[in-house]
């Protein structure tokens, strides 16, 4: 499904990733993890098409598609979805209206019907049952005066509501408390699907308790130094990011 | 000055008083006179006058009259239509066509007992009530209230006995119809103690017609009345116009003033109140959306004369071609103003390299233990704002509309009436890409 091959990339002549491979494959979860600075956020959002960045080397393909040539929307379209760590506000545009636009727009790019305006909100307010949002968010502005565990619920939310193939989630778990971490796990397991694949980025080895990964990786200044199976989240977490250094080294 | 204007002029003292409302009373006539003398004596506005810096007016002294249309005229097809569909949707409606009451296409209701809604030339006429001083009152900085009282022709006075509350607004709709109208509606309203009521004001033209308004609304507030005031400027992109709202409140008094201009090729808003009494609260809110070559300035002027009083402001602007908007907003904390809560924000989006703003909120402040805040931000849509959109699957175009549909509405929401606002969010939406598109997702 993704097929990252020597990826070089930064910003403002500044080398952030300096080599990632990475193949993520339908129906698999993947976990990055990686100290701050690593470089993890700058992947994400490239992938998500975010301009200002300069590739200077490698590819992307996504679905047999060169990722990296899609404006941002295409990418979206073609059933990416990345679930910010630092959710965005937009003032004076209510959530609901934000998810029927974002809906819309997928759906006639996949030759569907628009849904009429009774069936979003039915859709809307079923999801946000399942992940235990109050429905008093939906006429709020986008994420405006949201709290911090609030917005990464929302996130969520649109994730549950576009239905992606492809879904990246950047630190969903920062922020979130004790029940609602185990409700969001919750419903991203229930997205676990044969034709869908996830990339959790996070720093805690609890989230991967709750959604258990098939790969993890470690990022660490902009190259996946390691990867392996769910126990080795739990290994950095009893020995820290220095450990896999350290291995390296030896 | 060329033969033509002096002719005007000379028509403006002789004979036009005679048509206009009132002209049998002598105590009208008396101020129209009076008026009209200020207005010559001062002559139209320059730019070298600190409080039109930005607005140059020259080009309606080359307008060859500034009299008014001897007999009314009648509505386009296309503005009656507007007007029969808006008698479907509010039940006090009246309708002035080229500054004339139209009765045929007003539609007053019923009203509550201690409300009275009638035309000011109705009063004129009658002599009944209306004090010479408020006819005559001359507003701050603006020649046009001369030009206004010595030429107005109709307008809407609303009176509200103590206590008296009216659950539906008044709508006022002003049309603007044929080529080179001038046109000048003077409105009064006067709300006693604990009275409540929203006022609509909504002038309309069409596409490419010159006409010129000069438009005044009196607004006096009891103590505890409540007054919203909700302006729409909806006139062709040919059209000048010129207007003040001033109100005066007493104690405990809430006024709400939303100035929304969208449509003018050269607009001037004068709105001010003036916070007479402890615990008053005013409210001002306004939103340009320009492009072409419109130039749209709002001089606001809050005087806090008062202990205690609160005022907030929000206005807003979207700037696209070539258009220039102004914002002036003074707010004045005289020396018995103690514990005033002011704060005042002005925010402009640039879409062209062309469009211009010029933005200078001003804070006097001459009392002690005040709140006093202000700011004013120029700058460009945010990219973060619409890269999450983008990454949403909403294409560019939509993406940057729904942001500008964003910024607009968070003053559109504060327009209580929901047909005014969803009326309001339409228009805005009209004038955006994709606009249709988001419409039908509302
Ligand atoms: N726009 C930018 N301009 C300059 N430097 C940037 C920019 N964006 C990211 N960086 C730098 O790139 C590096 C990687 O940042 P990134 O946000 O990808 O880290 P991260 O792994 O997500 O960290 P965290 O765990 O703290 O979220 C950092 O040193 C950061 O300062
Ligand atoms: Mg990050």
């Amino acid at each position: 499904m993704l097929s990252i091959k020597n990826l070089h990339a930064g910003i403002h002549g500044k080398e952030i990733l300096r080599g990632i491979d990475l193949g993520v494959r339908s129906g698999e979860v993947h976990a990055i993890m990686g100290p701050n600075g690593s470089g993890k956020s700058t992947l994400a959002q490239l992938l998500a098409g975010r301009d200002g960045y300069e590739v200077t080397a490698g590819s992307v393909r996504y679905l047999d598609q060169d990722l990296l040539a899609m404006p941002a929307e295409a990418r979206a379209r073609a059933g990416l979805f990345l679930a910010f760590q630092y959710p965005v506000e937009i003032p004076g545009v209510s959530n609901a209206l934000f998810l029927k636009a974002a809906l819309n727009s997928i759906r006639k790019q996949q030759g569907l019907d628009e849904l009429d305006a009774m069936d979003l909100l039915q859709l809307m307010r079923d999801k946000m049952k399942l992940l235990g949002m109050d429905e008093l968010l939906l006429p709020r502005a986008v994420n405006e005066g949201f709290s911090g565990g609030e917005k990464k619920r929302n996130e969520v939310l649109q994730m549950a509501v576009l239905e992606p193939k492809l879904a990246i989630l950047d630190e969903t778990d920062s922020g979130l408390d004790i029940d609602a971490l185990k409700i969001v796990a919750d419903g991203v397991n229930g997205m676990r699907h044969p034709q869908r694949a996830i990339v959790l980025v996070t720093h805690y080895q609890r989230l991967l308790e709750f959604i258990v990964p098939d790969v993890v990786h470690v990022l660490s200044q902009g190259r996946i130094v390691r990867s392996g199976a769910a126990e080795l989240a739990r290994e950095l977490e009893q020995h820290g990011y220095g450990w896999v250094e350290e291995q390296k080294a030896a | 000055m060329n033969i033509q204007l002096e002719s005007w002029e000379h028509m403006a003292l002789e004979q036009i008083p005679q048509f206009l409302a009132g002209s049998g009373v002598p105590w009208v006539s008396q101020a129209r006179q009076s008026a009209f003398e200020r207005y010559m004596a001062h002559g139209l506005p320059t730019r070298r006058e600190e409080e039109w810096k930005y607005t140059d007016v020259a080009q309606i002294g080359k307008r060859s009259s500034f009299a008014p249309d001897s007999i009314p005229a009648d509505p386009s097809s296309e503005a009656a239509l507007f007007a029969w569909t808006l008698a479907q949707q509010h039940p006090h409606l009246m309708v002035f066509v080229n500054g004339y009451y139209s009765d045929g296409f007003s539609a007053i209701g019923e009203l509550p007992d201690g409300a009275r809604l009638q035309s000011l030339s109705e009063l004129l006429d009658s002599s009944a009530e209306l004090s010479p001083e408020l006819f005559d009152a001359a507003h701050e900085h603006t020649v046009f209230g001369a030009l206004n009282t010595a030429l107005a022709t109709d307008g809407a006075v609303l009176h509200l006995a103590p206590g008296t509350e009216l659950k539906d607004p008044v709508y006022l709709l002003f049309i603007a119809s044929g080529h080179g109208a001038a046109i000048y509606p003077r409105n009064l309203i006067i709300a006693g103690a604990g009275a409540r009521a929203t006022v609509i004001e909504h002038y309309f033209g069409m596409l490419d017609a010159h006409h010129f308004t000069d438009a005044i609304t009196q607004i006096e507030l009891a103590a505890d009345a409540d007054l919203q005031h909700c302006k729409l400027l909806q006139e062709g992109n040919a059209s000048i116009h010129v207007a003040g709202i001033h109100a005066v409140q007493a104690a405990r008094s809430r006024f709400g003033s939303q100035s929304f201009a969208l449509g003018s090729r050269l607009a001037r808003n004068d709105i001010t109140s003036r916070l007479t009494g402890p615990d008053g609260h005013c409210s001002l809110d306004g939103l340009y959306l320009l492009d072409g070559k419109q130039h749209v300035d709002h001089h606001t002027r809050i005087d806090h004369l008062a202990p205690s009083c609160t005022s907030r402001e929000y206005y807003r602007g979207i700037l696209d071609g070539e258009s220039h908007g102004v914002f002036n907003g003074k707010v004045i904390v005289h020396p018995a103003a103690a514990k005033t809560d002011a704060h005042q924000s002005n925010r402009n989006l640039l879409l062209s390299r062309q469009a211009e703003v010029d933005t200078k909120p001003q804070l006097e402040i001459f009392a002690d233990d005040v709140k006093c805040t202000h700011g004013a931000t120029v700058g460009q849509l945010d990219d973060d704002s619409l890269f999450y959109l983008r990454s949403r699957g909403v294409d560019a175009e939509s993406a940057r509309s729904l942001l500008l549909y964003g910024f607009a509405n968070d003053i559109i929401g504060r327009v209580g009436e929901p047909g005014m606002r969803t009326r309001i969010q339409h228009l805005v939406l009209d004038r955006l890409p994709q606009g249709e598109q988001i419409k039908e997702l509302l």
